[in-house]
């Protein structure tokens, strides 16, 4: 760990444009910083949360031009003109999508630190599967998948919950999905 | 059924966690570990990292503030030459960009003289010794009758030793703080824990404060599971860095390096002894367990407590030995000591059952316990045997064929297990106050911290119910250490503690009003320390009753759950919506328990060696099917208040070894080490 040359250059800065939630923001960046720690420490956005910063709890799952992906393994300086959509941009007019009352109503969640990963996720699932797209538990990938329990629990295992919410998360997924 | 308070926050994204309050001219900090497990720091050269654009400071032995001692030593951070543990926090990067403190972290040199580190628990290591007391304040051995002499006369005896791995609280928020010093010398800490009065009182101590300097705030928790029961050496990190920079500073515990510093569930190595009649009625029974702590703090895990009050037996010891080894420090993680020693005991219950052919429903209501068997005490309450009745009837239990190793479908077996659960009832002394607002609304304090457990929402039930209005009226305020001070979130105590002075704040508060309300409201403050140390004595304990069903892959060897029921008896659930997550969730890290989590140690390193979510696998969404949490009517008039038991924990105790004795159902093999992975079952099919 000590063989790293110190006396590298002073850090790259790289100037990039970001759509989030639909606001335009020209944004002076540090080319080391992901998408995450720019929504978070430079936007003010806090929303995304860091759960590991290494791509394996989702808890920073964020809408990247209608994807979800985990913002922590996103360079900020590759998305140069992206659009993001963060758990903060889901509600519009402060009322609240299908997801966040069925989250809600079903008690999806208990400590909140995984919540908004969870419902950037699920945005995504109710996605997928209105265009059909299969997943690792579609018993036919030629066939249309219904959101049944199988689904929903392969597709959100990308997102952690250490309070153990999973059963109210499936629940609400699947009352979003049929509503 | 009430809806989280701060649920909508939490739905949007505005609710505030600790790394997350907007702060100007903030600098951030990155941490560097001990590469070695034992021995002395000789120099630590910081050139590199200093000379690094955006870089403010390098701390370290040589420069760190001094501290006052305090108990626990993972506290004294930077304070001392020797390295105790691989991954103790040696010195610190604080820099003007996250980026910029990563990267110079990197640069730090230290340089070590390594010494032979001993980091392997065995049950034959020369240096176990019995603690004074172990974790809860209990004594370390107890024995009763002639236990040895029972065993060897018993008609029916199980002798078996159970291991469980250590493993790691990891909440999803990591352990966070955000410091800095206000221009009269006041320590402002935003920081992620289970209790702003311990924090706030512990900063003070290592500081050299009053305790009215330091302020903590902890409006919204990310989980911490015990593992931010007590301040961990982050808290007093970013502390010191903000003050020798002058800044606020922001410290998130990267996950990998949450492994060494904010503890952790000791390995045990757990001999059980039970002797029994053939008619299953236990006669003698010993739980001796081996745990581990480290050279800087002790910490001994109580897992052969619930032994000294489960079943009746006349003739019982129960003994706890400890080791300190050059390991990080071993700490709470939920039902420390129920949860691993509830996995034996549970365990050795069901080999018994097998032994006796008695159906283990039936072994454990036979051997119920009329009051507690240690101390004589009355219960305040127990309904172990409803649960296990009640949990039966809805599992289906009476149709089970008990033969093991006979149901496949397919290149699947399959098998159901059932065991039982208990957790202490405690109280704890608190203050609380209650505001009448001239509006006709009421406000509530108490420095409460809600982590996840709805504490939020039970409290603003509980005071509702006791100022007899409506839910609506009533503004909680928990999570700061100005508030009135309060217990930790731990032991399964904070509802009951904080509950207790709501009520009472509201009960005096209710006194006081008469007509119309003054402009600047009417306020009534109540503590609790003599309502609580002047309680009748009676033993306290919520139980319960795990029933899991297996499917063992044959040629994987992957054990699934399919079914999962608890069924608990908990005195009065103030808000079935949050206590069924409270047990669903508890059962679910169960699950993980039984079959996933394990953190390896490597003799080589002197460390854990799979510090990420990659590598130590919790539950996902996919492992957890059917699951669901019942309870049975309880009124105990002995608790407090609210007649309410503390339920954050007893949804994990018992709940590996459910699936553990389903798994032997299942295959006919007996999983004495957890957690039970595709190789171990594999190795046994």
């Amino acid at each position: 760990m000590n063989s790293v040359p110190a006396d590298g250059p002073d850090p790259v800065r790289a100037e990039i444009t970001l759509t989030v939630n639909g606001s335009e923001h020209r944004l002076g960046i540090d080319t080391r910083a992901s998408l995450l720690d720019t929504l978070r420490e430079d936007l003010g956005l806090t929303g995304a949360k860091k759960g590991c910063d290494h791509g394996q709890c989702g808890a920073c799952t964020v809408l990247l031009d209608g994807r979800r992906v985990n913002a922590c393994l996103a360079l900020a300086v590759a998305h140069d003109g992206a659009d993001v959509v963060t758990v903060e941009g889901l509600a519009r007019d402060g009322r609240p999508t299908r997801l966040q009352e069925a989250f809600l109503a079903h008690d999806a969640l208990q400590c909140g630190y995984c919540t908004p990963g969870q419902l950037c996720s699920a945005t995504a699932v109710l996605d997928e599967l209105g265009r059909g797209l299969p997943s690792a538990a579609t018993p036919d990938p030629a066939a249309e998948p219904v959101p049944d329990d199988a689904e929903i629990r392969e597709r959100m295992s990308g997102n952690l919950c250490r309070c153990g919410a999973y059963a109210g998360i499936v629940a609400a997924v699947r009352e979003a999905a049929r509503a | 059924m009430t809806d989280r308070l701060e649920g909508w926050e939490k739905v949007t994204g505005a609710a505030r966690y600790a790394y997350e309050y907007p702060l100007e001219n903030v600098a951030y900090l990155a941490a560097v570990q001990a590469t070695v497990a034992r021995g002395e720091i000789l120099a630590v050269d910081a050139e590199a990292a200093l000379g690094m654009p955006g870089v403010l400071a390098v701390l370290s032995g040589g420069n760190a503030p001094r501290l006052a001692p305090v108990d626990d030593g993972e506290l004294a951070v930077l304070q001392s030459r020797r390295v105790a543990y691989r991954g103790q926090f040696v010195a610190a990067v604080i820099a003007e960009t996250p980026e910029t403190a990563a990267e110079a972290a990197r640069h730090v040199r230290v340089e070590y003289a390594p010494e032979a580190a001993d980091v392997l628990l065995r049950a034959d290591h020369e240096g176990l010794y019995a603690p004074e007391k172990v974790n809860g304040g209990f004594p370390a051995d107890t024995e009763s009758g002639d236990p040895d002499a029972a065993f060897a006369a018993s008609a029916v005896r199980v002798d078996a030793t159970y291991t469980t791995p250590a493993e790691h609280n990891n909440p999803m928020e990591p352990h966070t703080t955000v410091a800095l010093w206000e221009d009269d010398g006041t320590l402002v800490l935003y920081d992620s824990n289970q209790g702003p009065s311990a924090v706030q009182s512990t900063l003070a101590e290592v500081f050299g404060l009053e305790p009215a300097q330091v302020r903590v705030i902890s409006e919204h928790v990310g989980g911490g599971f015990g593992s931010k029961g007590t301040p961990r050496p982050n808290v007093v990190l970013a502390a010191m860095a903000a003050r020798v920079t002058g800044r606020p500073v922001k410290f998130a515990v990267p996950r990998r390096q949450m492994w060494a510093t904010t503890g952790y569930r000791t390995p045990t190595i757990q001999r059980v002894r039970l002797g029994a009649g053939l008619d299953g009625r236990l006669d003698a029974v010993i739980h001796e367990v081996v745990a581990q702590t480290s050279a800087v703090r002790e910490f001994a895990e109580q897992a052969a407590v619930p032994a000294r009050m489960m079943y009746r037996a006349a003739n019982r010891r129960t003994r706890h030995r400890i080791v300190r080894l050059d390991v990080p420090s071993p700490s709470w993680m939920r039902a420390p000591g129920e949860t691993p020693g509830m996995f034996a005991l549970e365990s050795a219950m069901d080999e018994l059952a097998v032994l006796t052919g008695v159906d283990p429903v039936e072994l454990r209501v036979r051997n119920d316990a009329p009051e507690d068997p240690e101390s004589g005490l009355p219960f305040s309450s127990r309904n172990l045997v409803a649960c296990l009745r009640e949990g039966a009837a809805r599992f289906g239990w009476d149709a089970r064929d008990p033969r093991p190793g006979v149901r496949r479908e397919g290149r699947t077996l399959l098998g159901t297990g059932v065991a039982a659960a208990t957790y202490p009832a405690s109280t704890r002394p608190g203050e609380a106050v209650a505001r009448a607002e001239p509006d006709g609304t009421f406000t509530v304090r108490v420095a409460a911290a809600d982590i996840g457990t709805g504490a939020r929402t039970a409290l603003a039930v509980i005071a509702a119910d006791a100022l007899k209005t409506d839910l609506g009226k009533v503004r909680m305020e928990i999570g700061d250490s100005r508030l009135p001070r309060a217990v930790v979130a731990g032991g399964s105590a904070g509802t009951s503690s904080w509950g207790t002075a709501v009520v009472r704040a509201c009960e005096a508060l209710l006194v006081r009003l008469n007509g119309e309300i003054p402009p600047e409201g009417v306020e009534a403050r109540a503590s609790t320390a003599d309502e609580v140390r002047s309680r009748q004595k009676y033993a306290r304990h919520a139980f319960g009753a795990h029933f899991a069903e297996v499917a063992v892959d044959l040629d994987t060897g992957e054990v699934r759950v399919p079914r999962m029921l608890g069924v608990f008896a908990a005195g009065r659930i103030i808000n079935p919506k949050a206590a069924r997550s409270q047990f669903v969730g508890g059962m679910t890290m169960g699950i993980g328990m039984a079959l996933l989590e394990e953190s390896i140690m490597d003799e080589a390193f002197g460390d854990h060696v799979n510090r990420d979510l990659a590598q130590y696998h919790v539950p996902t969404c996919a492992d957890i099917r059917k699951i669901d949490a019942v309870w049975v009517p309880e009124a105990d008039p002995h608790l407090n208040p609210m007649g309410a038991k503390g339920i954050g924990e007893i949804g994990i105790v018992g709940a590996a070894a459910a699936i553990a004795n389903a798994v032997h159902h299942a295959t006919g093999a007996r999983f004495r080490d957890l957690p039970i992975t595709p190789a171990r079952v594999l190795a046994e099919l």
